[in-house]
């Protein structure tokens, strides 16, 4: 399977780690209480994907199917300390926020289960493909769950970016509304299931009327009596 | 009319009742309370009231529209005027307009309707609307009034009330707002004071009991309540099982241990009396929807609830919990409808067919005997 393209639809929308699949919902509850801290771990976790993609496609005649799943993790584990050293050596700020979310990212099923379903069986190219598509996916994912949690909970949008970003992303951080007094509840872990299920809700709909839109298109069906 | 013919078996008899008589009741029986909230806390209150049923009430009909359903029978059947009224009169009375628009539509969208409608939902909804509120806005949500009623001189008038609700930012001096009852003893206990240097002041069983003292719009009145919540068992609106069970559980628990440390824990009456545990037993935890279905499931859930309040109020971080514990014990409603569901028709508590008497069985054979080919 070549088709680059549709690895990327995949990743980014039809297959989304998080909207379609419903996989790293821990640490997206967790972190995404404002787009900035969604960005960074989303960045954080494509890291750990791609690096992890790769590596296990490249492996993949070597690894025994019995003992796969404890290599998989293995190499995923090595892989999370590294980007652990990483954060916590050159964006210290930022690992300060993420905290433990950083190390946790060995148990987020999304990458075990790109490991398991994509990268053993791919050739690396396609693999790393995949990887980055669904890294992005789920950045995507949290940046967008985590603008919400906090354009509502406290009224600003990529508060503190320049912190992981270096200063010259000051620029992205707004202040909506000048002296808002918060939405706590957003803030907190339930603001994250209520805005992740509105939008599942809305990813719904789009498909619906996308849906719809097409068999309309593809002509009139000769549709038996209801 | 919600008990859902999944969990009970039959035979089914309809009482008759339409669910609208049934939540016109409930209405009633909130009637005297309501009005004294009211008459207590001036225009405001109204407001407040009118701005989250209005709210209540646009947001059933947009979630209806949404879903494709007809709008009269839902909007005209009660249920959503109903949350609305007990959302409000669980609010404090001066509460800023946006407070009973987001916690109105959260009510109705949230609590309700994501669920499923009337009927479905897993929440009392205007509990989950005024918890929503309490973690989200501490600030708003805890601020108390002196009751100041119409006809005293100090009541707002018209024009000030529609500034307190809709022009932001509450004009209060100082000596306007206090803390409720149990907000000052928990406050005390904080500082390690015993009880007797906390209540003196503060605490007149009387005035608290006809609902003379600081509190959430409709919740001040114990008298007013209770006597809303004996006519709905003497209508049957509601069932006796959960309001014994719960304000029994508060008793017996706040009696053994202010028997055990009258200092450091208030007596039995001042947690009966204050708060909103008597509108939490009669009103909120007999919501038929979210409450178990057989006699035994109702007297768990009740005690439940009573416990919880207990809790909350004795160690919790909250000075009240009446809304936590019921939320809470919702959450486990399916679980009891599980263990301690209706015995089946027919059948025995385990399940077994009953014996049959002997004289039914001899009437079986005379009839089989008689009648046509075997």
């Amino acid at each position: 399977m070549n088709d680059y393209r549709g690895i990327f639809a995949d990743g980014l929308w039809r297959n989304n780690a998080v909207f379609a699949q419903m996989l790293a919902l821990c640490p997206l509850m967790a972190v995404t209480s404002s787009a900035t801290n969604g960005l960074g771990m989303g960045l954080a976790t494509t890291a750990v994907l791609l690096a992890a993609n790769v590596i296990i496609s490249s492996l993949r005649h070597l690894i025994a199917q019995e003992v796969r799943i404890p290599v998989f993790i293995l190499l995923i584990a090595a892989l999370v300390t590294l980007a652990d050293m990483v954060i916590n050596a050159w964006l210290h700020e930022l690992y300060k926020v993420l905290g433990l979310f950083i190390p946790l990212i060995v148990a987020n099923c999304a990458v075990l289960g790109r490991a398991e379903a994509f990268a053993s069986r791919q050739p690396v190219l396609a693999s790393a493909a995949d990887g980055l598509a669904m890294g992005l996916g789920l950045t995507l994912a949290m940046v967008v769950i985590g603008a919400c949690r906090e354009i509502l909970g406290s009224a600003t949008l990529f508060s503190q970016a320049s912190l992981l970003l270096g200063d010259g992303f000051a620029f992205l951080e707004t202040t909506l509304i000048q002296d808002y007094k918060g939405f706590l509840l957003m803030v907190l872990p339930p603001g994250g299931f209520l805005v992740l299920g509105f939008l599942l809700a809305g990813k719904r709909v789009l498909e619906q009327r996308r849906e719809r839109v097409k068999s309309a298109a593809a002509g009139p069906v000769d549709s038996p009596a209801h | 009319m919600s008990a859902s013919p999944l969990l009970a078996g039959a035979p089914h008899a309809h009482g008759g009742d339409s669910l609208q008589q049934l939540m016109g009741t409930v209405l009633l029986a909130l009637a005297p309370a309501t009005l004294y909230g009211v008459f207590l806390f001036g225009w405001p209150a109204l407001n407040l009231l009118l701005v989250i049923v209005l709210t209540c009430l646009v947001g059933e009909a947009l979630c209806l529209w949404l879903a494709g359903r007809s709008l009269r029978p839902a909007l005209l059947d009660g249920s959503t005027l109903l949350t609305g009224v007990l959302l409000a009169l669980s609010l404090p009375p001066w509460a800023p307009w946006w407070i009973g628009v987001i916690g109105g539509a959260f009510a109705v969208v949230v609590g309700k309707h994501i669920f499923g409608g009337v009927g479905q939902n897993l929440f009392n909804p205007a509990m989950l609307a005024r918890i929503m509120l309490l973690v989200s806005f501490p600030v708003e949500m805890t601020t108390w009034l002196e009751p100041r009623p119409w006809f005293s001189g100090t009541t707002p008038s018209f024009l000030e009330g529609l500034h307190i609700t809709f022009g932001g930012g509450l004009p209060m001096a100082d000596g306007m707002t206090g803390a409720t009852l149990l907000g000052h003893v928990r406050t005390g206990l904080g500082l390690s004071q015993p009880l007797g240097e906390i209540l003196p002041g503060h605490y007149q069983p009387g005035l608290a009991a006809l609902g003379w003292t600081g509190g959430s719009l409709g919740e001040t009145s114990a008298l007013l309540l209770l006597l809303g919540g004996l006519w709905l068992l003497w209508k049957r609106a509601i069932a006796w099982t959960i309001p014994v069970a719960m304000l029994g559980t508060v008793l017996v628990l706040a009696s053994v241990f202010h028997w055990s440390d009258p200092e450091r824990f208030v007596d039995p009456l001042l947690h009966l009396v204050s708060g909103s545990l008597l509108m939490g037993a009669f009103f909120i935890a007999t919501d038929p929807v979210t409450s178990p279905l057989s006699r035994m499931g109702q007297i768990v859930f009740g005690a439940g609830c009573g416990a919880l309040v207990y809790v909350i109020r004795t160690w919790g971080g909250y000075p009240e919990g009446v809304a936590f514990a019921v939320v809470l014990m919702n959450a486990a409603t399916p679980l009891i409808d599980h263990y301690l569901r209706p015995r089946v028709y027919g059948r025995t508590w385990l399940g077994q067919p009953k014996p049959v008497s002997e004289r039914a069985r001899r009437a079986a054979a005379g009839r089989d005997s008689g009648s046509g080919p075997a």
